[in-house]
């Protein structure tokens, strides 16, 4: 049964807000571990070319399946329209899905989205009856844009991907949260410490997607139950109302009727 | 004839795509394919016919971010 508070994305409830990526794990069985220890029930994956005999592909989709979570394939690498709607069909059959998480990428030294093929491709393949995830920057017209050609969840970036930078940009994604009150929206990249994934959450974003932060980190399980943890605690923080910050201090032991000693 | 798989040159026999996918050894895999840039659909293998020179793109589930 799914919780109250359960992310609600394309009619699908997901239990979970922390979405964990697949990537540069030290073996399958600490994928596989990382996956349980973070408690995600989406996770994202690609495609490659198949190596002739290795088969290597057959035995991580196993993984996945035995796993019991739902797949959220990427267009990664893709420079261009053409290229990421091509991924998408590839993906769409390979996976069995109508979700994608749309990347075109733009510039190589920051990874940072082609707004403008990303709008794009996203019109295309969302008349094509895809579900698009659409990776992006907090870029307030774009996600109008995305908004407009169909995406009904934004996922905007921290920081670079791979980074490990957190929120590079507080108050430009403050500002996209205000703006779009309404519409599901996820950190995607950038993310590097717990912390960093508990204040997405308490600025009001409805989860976060990590992958380098656990799977680099010296001990991924432990690390994808501390990102579980902080994300549980983000989520309650902000659903407790925060309180704003202040420049001046303010005793919060009551002054009134104290002794006179002096 | 000879068909680029994955960026590598192949001498095959096969004539379409679905026998081209069983002389590779990946008949029955979980595959998705492009024949020159355009995604083929499982259904449509059988028939995709092959020319020398063509560019094939056999891809599998991958870990991605």
């Amino acid at each position: 049964m799914a919780s109250p508070d359960s992310l609600r994305v394309y009619g699908v409830e997901l239990g979970s807000r922390l979405l964990l990526g697949t990537a540069r794990y030290p073996s399958p069985a600490i994928l596989t571990e990382a996956v349980k220890a973070s408690g995600a029930q989406l996770v994202t994956a690609s495609l490659r070319r198949e190596a002739g005999g290795e088969r290597a592909g057959q035995g991580f989709w196993s993984i996945i399946r035995d796993l019991g979570v739902r797949v959220l394939p990427n267009t990664a690498a893709c420079h261009s329209v053409k290229e990421a709607v091509t991924t998408a069909h590839l993906a769409r059959e390979v996976f069995g899905t109508p979700w994608v998480k749309l990347e075109v990428i733009g510039e190589e030294d920051t990874l940072q989205p082609d707004l403008f093929a990303l709008v794009e491709a996203a019109r295309i393949l969302t008349r094509e009856g895809f579900e698009v995830f659409p990776y992006t920057t907090e870029d307030l017209i774009g996600a109008e844009r995305l908004l407009e050609a169909g995406c009904r969840v934004l996922m905007p970036w921290g920081s670079p991907i791979g980074s490990g930078r957190g929120l590079n940009n507080r108050f430009g994604l403050k500002a996209l949260r205000a703006r779009f009150p309404e519409v599901p929206m996820v950190i995607d990249a950038g993310i590097g410490v717990p912390s960093h994934a508990a204040q997405s959450l308490e600025l009001g974003f409805d989860a976060v997607l990590i992958n380098t932060a656990v799977s680099r980190a010296v001990d991924p399980v432990r690390m994808a139950g501390a990102f579980a943890r902080a994300v549980a605690a983000g989520r309650e923080a902000y659903l407790a109302g925060p309180m704003e910050p202040r420049d001046m201090a303010v005793p919060s032991t009551p002054v009134i009727g104290k002794a006179f000693l002096g | 004839m000879n068909i680029q798989v994955n960026g590598q040159w192949r001498e095959l026999a096969a004539q379409d795509l679905s026998a081209a996918l069983e002389e590779l050894g990946l008949g029955g895999a979980v595959i998705a394919t492009a024949l020159n840039g355009e995604f083929v659909p499982a259904g449509s293998r059988q028939g995709a016919r092959l020319a020398d020179g063509d560019r094939l793109e056999v891809l599998s589930p991958m870990q991605g971010g």
